[in-house]
């Protein structure tokens, strides 16, 4: 197997954008007077809180979790007074109950954050237990509970993990900086991963080309590792959907509706696994995270780590505040797949990896103009779809059309959207489909 | 300080590459410059006026009938310019002025903007206009002159084949190096293999068209040609002679009315191939280039739906 330059079919090159952080080490953000730590951060059942108004609490200590198997506990990021149990608006853009926890600024930690014990002496279990109760969800995007990926069911027969450092959404340099920083945790992380899942043989990490010093870094603590190894991939966009990654370096196509494990692998980003790494090393939960304060409508760009609960507000003004002729969009993540926001009063959660400001210029709407039929959108979709004939008959609401043109196999990249000369809003369009043949699917 | 209400909110992606309709169609004519410039080269002024006018007319109805239609006036995206210089290319030099604009009203008019406009027509509107003229006035459209305005009306090298070679129509075939470089009768666009192929590089390089529907169609013609029994020395005749080069880069691929699936596009190409060696080789006309083509831009959406891309992951 060749290690170098691997890829997929189709994607799109997109400008990095990453000077503004790439070279800026990771600080720690200035710590927050008020922390609105959301009960609900992502894909999974929402927790319950485990705290009242006026108790005290640590930091790291559990304020809330549910018994739902796919779910993540979350935990305070300062110690202080719990204010207020109260709704609140997310990046996500959905209201959910937040913990509003009041800063004494000591920064005490719980007595439960402590090292447990190596790795060498914990078995299976016990690291996907720690993983668990650490609140580890997935910090590349999507956010879903970890130890649930580390648990496929016994039918499913991995082989194979794979750590997923392509960071291939332009502007964010979180994983980057991590990989840079701290390559003996996400090695250690993937180690404590592949004993975690029974029967794996292989660790894999994978790295975008355009990352050197990161590669270089993830060699040079793996080399004594006959298991791991680093390979470095094509720097495409959307190199990092996990999908796309292991077609890259494995060769499978994970079946169409199907997921990583049912081709025997799973894909963990790298900031998750470093995540795990300090979860078993030093017993620290899912409290705080790397993220990147990036674009031209930001004073001073830079790699944070902020603590979950922050404001947004916090951190742009941490950062020196917006330049002259901004904000015009402030996103949560990449260009590509962020999720604009209405407010900057919403809290970092753990799928925080960016905050991007953009200036007003930047954020005009394009002029959109018909459909040449050029098939550039055909030519970049990693998935093979046609996006202008599907954004055709979803904008036509023609939602069967599209769905027996497999709209519900796209992954809402938006390399079409991206590339349309004539600025179509493809993917924007696929994705009202998707909504509507799932609804109809639910009878709703 | 209360950004709510400033902030544009809107759908990913959030950025936008920098490729626009009109920088696509500005490559198309930059990529057709030296065989204008050729043109004028090989057949004189009146080359230069049926270009000036036939693009003028293009543009003058494109914006008439989207004024008339209440639509957007859309000129600006200089896909009319592009129909333009393709009819004035299909016209023999000393056509009459008015034919391009007759051509032109039929292609920007009927094909392109009673279908929709830009991208909605099924057919090259050129080459439908190509078609028209040809039907309609079929002594303007195949009196052939020589380069140089002196020369007086000739045969071209496909007609001179057509009609039995050197002995019976007493011309004589031109080198292969006059036909290669364009120094020989016909229409005053599709004359010169090597200026259209400079500009077809330039169009494969900066990703405008694919390269896979010239490549299979040229392919198939030259093979389909053998089959038929087509002597080997009139292979690179044919291949040069006619509109093969200028049909196979220039209006085969145009998108509208050709496939988008990279499967199909061979498939088109391959079809169109076999279709132009037919009609040369057994039909009534010397050319089958513009009726190979229109033909296959009619078979399009059978041969998308037929090669629709099987999705990553589907199990069949």
């Amino acid at each position: 197997m060749s290690l170098k330059n691997l890829t997929f079919k189709g994607g799109v090159m997109v400008p990095g954008y990453k000077e503004f952080t790439r070279e800026k080490p990771i600080e720690r953000a200035i710590e927050p007077s008020v922390v609105a730590i959301p009960l609900h951060q992502h894909t999974s059942a929402p927790c319950e809180p485990i705290v009242k108004v006026g108790d005290s609490v640590k930091v790291g200590q559990k304020i809330g979790q549910s018994d739902a198997f796919v779910s993540a506990p979350v935990h305070s990021s300062v110690s202080g007074i719990v204010k207020s149990i109260t709704p609140m608006a997310i990046p996500t853009g959905l209201t959910v109950n937040c913990v509003v926890i009041e800063s004494d600024g000591k920064n005490e930690l719980h007595e439960l954050v402590k090292p447990y014990k190596s790795l060498k002496e914990l078995t299976s279990e016990e690291i996907i237990n720690i993983i668990k109760e650490a609140g580890i969800t997935g910090m590349g995007g999507a956010g879903f509970p970890t130890h649930v990926k580390l648990s496929p069911p016994p039918e499913k027969k991995i082989d194979t993990i794979i750590i997923n450092g392509a960071e291939c959404e332009p502007y964010i340099t979180a994983d980057h900086r991590n990989m840079v920083e701290e390559p003996e945790k996400i090695i250690f992380g993937l180690r404590a991963i592949m004993k975690a899942v029974v029967g794996v043989k292989k660790g894999i990490v994978a790295v975008e080309e355009n990352k050197p010093d990161a590669i270089e870094a993830l060699k040079n603590v793996c080399k004594d590792y006959e298991s791991i190894k680093v390979v470095s991939l094509k720097a495409k966009y959307p190199q990092g959907d996990e999908k796309r990654l292991i077609d890259a370096i494995l060769g499978r196509q994970v079946p169409s509706g199907g997921l990583p494990m049912d081709v025997g692998a799973v894909v963990c980003n790298v900031s998750t696994t470093k995540a795990v790494a300090e979860a078993i090393s030093m017993g620290k939960p899912l409290y705080e995270r790397v993220v990147t304060v990036t674009g031209k409508g930001i004073k001073e760009p830079k790699n944070l780590i902020v603590k979950i609960g922050t404001s947004f507000k916090d951190i742009i003004e941490q950062c020196g505040g917006f330049t002259e002729n901004a904000p015009g969009k402030i996103i949560m993540g990449g260009p590509m797949m962020g999720i604009s926001q209405f407010s900057i009063d919403v809290p970092v959660i753990k799928g925080t990896g960016s905050i991007l400001i953009l200036t007003k210029e930047e954020a005009e709407p394009v002029q959109v103009s018909s459909c040449i039929k050029c098939g550039k959108c055909v030519e970049v979709c990693p998935v093979y779809l046609q996006p202008l004939y599907l954004s055709t008959y979803s904008l036509k609401e023609k939602f069967e059309k599209a769905e027996e043109f497999h709209a519900l196999d796209c992954i809402e990249c938006g390399a079409c959207s991206y590339i349309c000369p004539a600025k179509r809003p493809l993917v924007e369009s696929i994705r009202i489909a998707k909504r509507e043949i799932i609804a109809k699917r639910r009878g709703i | 300080m209360d950004f709510e209400g400033m902030l544009l909110v809107s759908s990913s992606p959030h950025i936008r590459s920098d490729e626009t309709v009109q920088r696509i169609m500005l490559d198309v004519i930059i990529a057709l410059i030296p065989a204008m410039i050729g043109s004028v080269y090989f057949f004189g002024i009146n080359a230069l006026k049926l270009i000036l006018i036939s693009v003028a007319s293009s543009i003058l109805f494109e914006a008439l009938i989207q004024k008339a239609f209440k639509r957007e006036v859309t000129i600006n995206d200089l896909s009319a310019v592009i129909t333009g210089i393709l009819i004035a290319f299909n016209l023999p030099a000393n056509a009459p002025l008015w034919l391009p604009i007759i051509g032109s009203a039929f292609a920007i008019i009927i094909v392109k903007q009673f279908f929709g406009g830009l991208g909605s027509n099924f057919m090259n509107p050129a080459l439908a206009a190509r078609a028209m003229l040809l039907t309609s006035w079929p002594n303007h459209m195949s009196s052939f002159t020589g380069p140089r305005p002196d020369v007086v009306t000739t045969a071209t090298p496909l007609t001179i084949m057509k009609t039995g070679g050197t002995q019976l129509t007493g011309s004589e075939l031109p080198s292969l190096m006059d036909m290669f470089v364009g120094n020989i009768p016909g229409a005053i666009g599709e004359t010169s293999a090597l200026l259209l192929l400079i500009g077809a590089i330039y169009l494969i390089i900066r990703q405008v068209i694919d390269w896979r529907i010239p490549v299979f169609y040229i392919g198939t013609t030259f093979i389909m040609l053998i089959l038929l029994g087509v002597e080997s020395e009139f292979l690179l005749y044919h291949i040069l002679g006619g509109g093969l080069i200028l049909g196979a880069f220039y209006m085969a691929t145009d998108y509208a009315s050709s496939p988008v699936t990279p499967k199909g596009r061979i498939i088109y190409g391959i079809g169109a191939g076999v279709l132009t060696a037919i009609i040369r080789v057994k039909g009534g006309y010397p050319e089958g280039v513009s009726y190979s083509i229109l033909l296959m831009n009619i078979a399009t959406p059978i041969i998308e739906k037929i090669t629709r891309p099987k999705v990553f992951g589907e199990v069949k």
